[in-house]
């Protein structure tokens, strides 16, 4: 992860590269990224030897036919997924790694320590590589995967039956598992999704399918007494490692929690459960009546509703307070503790949280221009281009990374001027 | 194999082998659970208002084809399924439920078409759609429309797309535009784009050059847009027809929660009917949705929109007799007909519309499902709709237009079986035919 406080938090504006210029020596420049320090702006450009990356207007010295999945990781390393001579691979850095595969794809990373996944597809089937190390055995085939907090262990929904095409019996027998460092869990589902890791990374969770109309959460393999009718991604309270997962019941959408109803009331969809950070709170997106959507503390709904969506809950670093994105009538805005900002937008980004908890910050887009929204009043010039805000670690700072003209720039502000 | 007398007997081991494993006690329970506790007060208001007048007969194909044959009327469909199974109070028994799962999957394409010729406007197709679900839950489906749904279970796609293939489809259909316009990227995962394109399964499985006819509209019209590269693509959803609408379900939410993951302004889907009423409707309401959290557009209506603003420049006209089919989800479903008209006139010059048209235009027998259930009941299926033949063969045409994947397969069945001489097409084959490049896309 990048260490914020090794960051440079100078207030005042740097000028990290002109796109123009890139221009100039290349045919085609596409996909631009931005580090999470604002450091570095990265994308593919197109040169007269073929494709590659180029990070703040040095190209990386090898081309590929094709690159794609241009990221920066959280620790600022420019990678992406690559091929050359039907070959491919991930590049980090410009180098690539040893191992390639038949295909490459879904570039992820996590932990502390950077760690960069890609699924891949090689001559003994489908696996994961995890930071250059490949999964032993490979699958008939492989689905969505999540990664351990820390970064250091894997988990894929897999398929370990082969299942002739339209072999409606064979299916209900069950030919889906979880994998998890590449060993599947000893017991196979009709269907696996949602997977989701504990907080130190020990345990797995996810939906499972036990029949064609019944449904639960499995832990490590093992399913919850209790099946319903439908559920949704669980997740693992950080304290206790305890699993929470909404599940569909006669009366409506419920939050249980190891099998047993955790609020005890249900509503008429609910989904995506966050906890707070000391894993005190929990909160979910839920449907109090139809066609309109809140967010739920503890079981208790905001009294204000939205007709179109809420997405992305936030809770404060102190866990007293809790943001989201709200959206209404087709117009975008944050939810603060159960009240909407004022002003609307034609999209808005993520909220942070200032790490005392009190301010609220967003980007958020109005007639194609981008800026900064804190506590609902827009606070920032507006660009033709803006990358995620970073609130330094003091709270008084926010990292600003926009395109402005062609041109890309670091600033750092102090909250108090905005 | 047991048959019932009025039908040919058709085998199919979704139906055949399921309802072997049915006990009494479990199929009362099941119907008893859906009709008490699943099913919308409209159920018991339409099957009380009924008069049994016969008025909708007229309006199926399938009664219009088998010569007034009164086992096809919609309403003898819903009383020799549905009717039955509230009258015995769920006391039916497998062989009961084996003809009405052949009636209710491939003797019904849920068009809606009766309902507007009914003076009650009772929706036959919702009670339909009632019966697939009963059937659903009792395991007894037919096979082939089972296996889409098993993809989409375990694909989140209706064709079992693997991920690799998916994107490699992708890469493969740029490179190909590429070589016709400068700068025909298909950009994947672009957050913040204003719009995401989803296609259903059959795409990149078997139409790989549609993906690539939209990146070319796209490009030329110079369009913000993006594709998932992972899971969310599909808008397609069989389980819709099935009555695994908890899959539907699922399938809908991965498709809109990707467009709220991409932060698009909206969705833009292919050429396909039942797609856009899975999508817009169906599945949204399912979720709790009153519309879709980011907002649909149909193809027919973008290529509209774009044509219609002049994005898009027509600069020839396709000149061979052409006609259309009006996809039932989006004419009937949300009136789409006008613009589709106006796309068809920007870009031929020979239009023969249909007769009857709009809303009242035939279903293309081959939506709701049906198709999807394969091989087996073709037959079923192209015999259904004679009258479809004989309104194409009217207009003299030499090229259908449809806006649709079910309408598309559907109607070349139709076409050879009938020996209608015509060709079948997506609009987007007619559009890039006519569009201007301009010279600075030139390659
Ligand atoms: S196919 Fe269409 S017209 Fe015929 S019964 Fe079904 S919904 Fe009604
Ligand atoms: S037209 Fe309406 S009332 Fe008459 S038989 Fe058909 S469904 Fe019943």
């Amino acid at each position: 992860m990048g260490e914020q406080q090794n960051w440079d938090w100078e207030v005042g504006e740097r000028l990290v590269t002109d796109l123009a210029e890139w221009k100039k020596a290349f045919s085609d420049v596409y996909d631009e990224v931005v580090s999470p320090d604002g450091e570095k702006m990265g994308a593919i450009v197109k040169g007269e030897e073929g494709l590659t990356c180029c990070v703040n207007g040095s190209a990386w010295e090898q081309t590929y036919e094709k690159v794609y999945s241009v990221k920066f990781s959280p620790d600022n390393r420019l990678t992406a997924i690559t091929m050359a001579d039907d070959e491919w691979t991930t590049v980090v850095d410009g180098a690539p790694w040893e191992q390639t595969y038949e295909y490459v794809w879904n570039l992820r990373f996590a932990g502390r320590g950077g760690a960069i996944a890609v699924q891949t597809k090689g001559d003994d089937g489908y696996g994961i590589c995890l930071d250059g190390k490949a999964w032993e055995a490979g699958f008939l085939q492989i689905r969505d995967y999540v990664l351990s907090p820390d970064g250091r262990r894997a988990a894929c929904s897999v398929q370990t039956k082969e299942l002739a095409e339209g072999d409606i019996f064979g299916f209900l027998e069950g030919g889906w598992s979880v994998a998890v460092d590449g060993k599947p869990w000893d017991r196979n589902f009709l269907n696996v999704w949602g997977l989701a890791f504990s907080a130190d990374g020990a345990k797995v969770a996810a939906e499972v399918r036990l029949e064609s109309t019944v449904y639960s959460i499995a832990v490590d393999g093992k399913p919850w007494d209790a099946s319903y009718g439908c559920v949704w991604e669980p997740c693992f309270d950080p304290k206790n490692g305890q699993v929470l997962a909404p599940v569909k019941i006669e009366s409506g959408w419920i939050l249980a929690c190891d099998g047993k109803d955790l609020w005890g009331r249900s509503f008429g969809q609910l989904w995506r459960p966050v906890f707070s950070p000391d894993g005190s709170r929990t909160a979910a997106i839920v449907s109090p009546s139809f066609g309109r959507w809140t967010m739920a503390v503890e079981g208790q709904a905001w009294n204000a509703t939205f007709g179109d969506a809420v997405t992305d809950p936030v809770f404060s670093p102190d866990g007293r307070r809790l943001a989201a994105i709200v959206k209404d009538k087709n117009r975008w805005t944050i939810g603060v503790d159960g009240a909407a900002w004022g002003e609307t937008f034609d999209m808005v980004w993520r909220p942070v949280f200032t790490p005392n908890a009190k301010r609220v910050l967003a980007k958020v887009e109005r007639n194609g221009k981008f800026a900064l929204a804190l506590d609902g009043r827009v606070v920032s010039g507006e660009y033709d281009g803006l990358y995620d805000p970073v609130i330094g670690p003091e709270g008084d700072r926010v990292l600003v990374k926009a395109l402005d003209g062609g041109k890309f720039y670091r600033r750092v502000l102090r909250l108090g001027d905005l | 194999m047991a048959t019932f007398p009025e039908r040919e007997p058709v085998e199919d081991i979704g139906l055949d082998e399921t309802i072997k494993k049915l006990t009494p006690e479990r199929i009362e329970k099941t119907i008893l659970k859906v009709l008490n506790e699943e099913s919308a007060a409209r159920l018991k208001v339409y099957v009380n208002t009924c008069v049994h007048c016969g008025l909708c007969s007229n309006a199926c194909h399938f009664y219009n084809s088998h010569d007034g044959d009164v086992k096809y009327a919609p309403v003898s469909k819903v009383k020799d399924t549905l009717w039955e199974m509230i009258r015995k109070k769920g006391r039916v028994d497998g062989e009961f439920i084996r003809k009405a799962s052949r009636i209710a999957f491939t003797e019904c394409n849920v068009c809606r078409r009766c309902s507007m010729y009914c003076p009650f406007g009772i929706d036959l197709a919702y009670l339909i759609l009632t019966v697939r679900r009963i059937c659903h839950l009792l395991g007894v489906v037919p096979q082939y429309l089972q296996d889409t749904v098993n993809s989409h279970a375990a694909t989140l796609n209706q064709m079992w797309v693997k991920p690799d293939e998916w994107i490699d489809t992708l890469q493969w259909q740029e490179e190909e535009q590429l070589d016709e316009v400068v700068g025909a990227r298909i950009p994947l995962d672009r957050e913040g784009a204003e719009i995401m394109y989803s296609v259903i399964g059959p795409e990149p499985k078997f139409l790989p050059q549609l993906i690539g006819h939209m990146d070319q509209i796209m490009t030329v019209a110079g369009m913000s847009w993006t594709v998932p590269s992972l899971d969310g693509w599909d808008n397609s959803n069989m389980a819709m027809y099935s009555g695994d609408f908890e899959i539907m379900a699922r399938v809908e939410r991965k498709h809109y929660d990707k467009a709220l993951e991409l932060k698009v302004k909206k969705i833009v889907m292919g050429e396909c009917g039942h797609a856009f009423r899975g999508a817009a409707y169906d599945g949204p309401k399912w979720l709790g949705w009153l519309r879709p959290p980011v907002p649909l557009i149909h193809a027919v209506e973008f290529y509209y929109d774009l044509i219609h603003s002049g994005r898009l420049k027509i600069v020839k006209k396709y000149e061979e007799p052409i006609t259309l089919q009006d996809p039932c989800n989006i004419v009937r479903g949300k009136g789409l007909g006008n613009k589709l008209r106006y796309i068809m006139n920007a870009t031929c010059s020979d239009f023969r519309d249909v007769e009857p048209r709009f809303e009242h235009n035939y279903c293309c027998c081959a939506g709701g499902g049906v198709i999807n259930c394969g091989p087996p009941w073709k037959t079923t299926r192209v015999n259904g709709n004679r009258v479809k033949a004989e309104q194409f063969r009217a207009t003299e045409a030499k090229v259908i237009v449809t806006p649709c994947h079910n309408c598309h397969s559907g109607i070349e069945d139709i076409v050879s079986n009938y020996k209608l001489d015509m060709h079948v097409k997506f609009f987007c084959e007619i559009l890039v035919e006519c569009i201007e490049i301009p010279e600075s896309l030139k390659v």
